[in-house]
């Protein structure tokens, strides 16, 4: 458990010690800010609601996410700071789990920064505040999917370029085929049993049902054991891969 | 306190390390000699708990560093090779972090750093980010990393690769101050190294231990050990044929020279010493000596021969050959030591 928190402290300062963290949370707020006010015209659409902005963030954490996730193991791998770290007392599950969770915190960090929408919409008119919470615990869930697999993907290269892309590819083909177009014609082409194996692990499905409000426990176990399983692939992937 | 036994690791169809056994006990500081790829690092990435052995075992410390890999390391202070450290934290930031994470805690953790900072000179620095710092302090935050827990074993990769002459006696003088009461297990590039501060010397080849003896032993182990290089001014006729016939003469081998003065190389049979006899025998002959050195035996040399690809393995100062006088012509030098 020591193990754990001593990387956690570590990893979450090391955001905040470049200039890192600051570029992503302006460009996470930036770029909710315009989705939400100019592209999906905030006014015009007249509903005291962040349903917009809940809806663009799965395709904005595709971007944002995999920059996140890419330094957590290659970098490690890369300056060979990973035999340092693993030669500590320090076991590595342990590691992977303190890594994971500090990029968590993070991304939490940057879900907090939306309680000014979410201030404004209050200010502004009568929310839903049910729903809000809901698609904030939804964001979370789904940015620690999100960032579990692109940490297991880190954890394969040294590369942090590579793991990028093929972080942000991969997650790219996961949203895509729960987008509504994508996922009725791949219902017409795929048996049926395949589609529906296809349409529930997608995160966008799930996260568009919590984001609407209803906090299914179905989902909420998805979205851990997505990140469960992802964690134990990384971990192995260290355990096996150390040297390489 | 390190136990090896049979310790082997491939990658592949690569043996890095094969079979490899060693035990090293408290006060020693053993240094590891061999080429690049000889299997060093390798040996201690394994010692370390960094990786896992395909055979054989690494006890540290009475722990199975396989099945106990933690409480192993609690005991071992490690600077892996090239001091591997998070460019983006400070020198204190970074020992701050590794001492929380071997569970020193509020005084005992600030007495700690303190005391590891004094040590390795790191005060100018400890508050400047690491990536900004030489290659010398780099290295010195590496080790202050190592010892900050003060470990009764610490494994050293090329502690003092990449720094300059003063800081090389700098750290060495560390070691050695440090080494009374631990273990200490380093690996270097570096022959002289090894006789400054080790009290025990291996070479590892191909992933096998090629000799493991005293450094002095090492040196013993170089056909030059105990002969003698004598410069005479002229060329007193039959000096050669002269040194020849003193008893224990092996052979007398001439050296290169200016014009109008002699050069030879003796060496002794059995490695006895020889200087009472050619001085006598100088005097006796009027000879004018300019110059004359007994040799003290060539690392480089033992090292050469010792980690040649297809050299039988050979263990400690008992098998030292009584090398033969047939054995130790000198047309062919270099298969001497490894005949026996």
């Amino acid at each position: 458990m020591n193990g754990t928190l001593v990387v956690f402290r570590r990893e979450f300062a090391a955001y905040f010690s470049t200039p890192l963290a600051y570029v992503f949370l302006a460009f996470f707020l930036v770029l909710t800010g315009i989705y939400q006010w100019a592209f999906m015209s905030f006014y015009n659409a007249d509903q005291a609601s962040l349903q917009a902005l809940f809806g663009g963030l799965p395709w904005l954490f595709l971007a944002l996410i995999p920059a996140l996730g890419m330094r957590l193991w290659s970098e490690e791998r890369h300056s060979g700071t990973i035999e340092l770290l693993l030669t500590l007392p320090i076991s590595v599950p342990q590691a992977v789990l303190g890594k994971f969770l500090a990029a968590w915190a993070f991304v939490g960090v940057a879900l907090t920064l939306l309680c000014s929408e979410w201030a404004t919409v209050a200010y502004l008119g009568e929310p839903d505040h049910g729903v809000i919470i809901a698609s904030f615990l939804g964001a979370f869930l789904m940015a620690g999917g999100f960032l579990a697999f692109a940490a297991l993907i880190s954890s394969l290269t040294k590369n942090q370029v590579l793991a990028f892309v093929v972080t942000l590819v991969l997650l790219l083909v996961n949203l895509t085929v729960g987008f509504p177009g994508v996922a009725d014609w791949l219902g017409s082409v795929l048996p049926a049993t395949l589609h529906q194996v296809i349409k529930d692990s997608s995160f966008l499905v799930r996260f568009d049902a919590i984001s609407r409000g209803v906090l299914d426990l179905r989902d909420v176990l998805f979205f851990l054991s997505a990140m469960a399983l992802c964690l134990f692939a990384n971990a192995s992937v260290i355990d096996l891969r150390k040297g390489a | 306190m390190i136990e090896l036994v049979e310790l082997s690791k491939r990658f592949g169809s690569l043996c890095a390390v094969d079979g490899l056994s060693l035990s090293i006990e408290r006060g020693e500081v053993l240094g590891f000699l061999g080429p690049n790829g000889a299997g060093k690092s390798t040996t201690m990435k394994m010692i370390t708990g960094f990786l896992p052995p395909t055979g054989g075992k690494a006890t540290v410390c009475g722990f199975d560093v396989e099945q106990k890999t933690q409480e192993a390391q609690t005991c071992m202070g490690y600077l892996p090779e090239g001091a591997p450290l998070y460019p983006d934290m400070t020198p204190r930031g970074l020992l701050a972090f590794c001492a929380a994470a071997r569970g020193l805690r509020g005084t005992a953790r600030n007495s700690a750093i303190g005391q590891a900072v004094e040590r390795t000179e790191l005060a100018s620095v400890v508050d400047q980010r690491i990536e900004t710092l030489s290659k010398g302090f780099k290295r010195r935050v590496g080790l202050a990393q190592a010892i900050l827990h003060d470990p009764p074993v610490l494994v050293l990769d090329e502690p003092t690769d990449g720094l300059d002459p003063n800081q090389k006696a700098q750290v060495r003088s560390l070691i050695r101050e440090m080494s009374a009461d631990k273990v200490v297990v380093l690996s270097t590039h570096i022959l002289e190294e090894v006789e400054a501060v080790c009290t025990r010397a291996t070479i590892i080849a191909d992933g096998r231990l090629r000799f493991d003896g005293t450094p002095v032993e090492l040196r013993q182990r170089s056909r030059f050990f105990s002969s003698i290089e004598l410069h005479l001014k002229g060329n007193p006729e039959g000096a050669s044929r002269a040194l020849e016939g003193i008893n224990g003469v092996d052979s007398v081998q001439s050296l290169e020279s200016p014009e109008g003065h002699t050069a030879v190389r003796i060496f002794p049979r059995n490695k006895q010493a020889l200087l009472p006899q050619v001085t006598a025998l100088a005097s006796e002959r009027g000879w004018q000596v300019e110059h004359l050195f007994v040799d003290p035996g060539r690392l480089d040399d033992v090292f050469r021969v010792l980690t040649r690809k297809g050299s039988t393995e050979e263990r400690g100062a008992s098998s030292i050959p009584n090398t033969t006088s047939s054995e130790q012509s000198n047309d062919n030098p270099e298969t001497v030591a490894s005949k026996s």
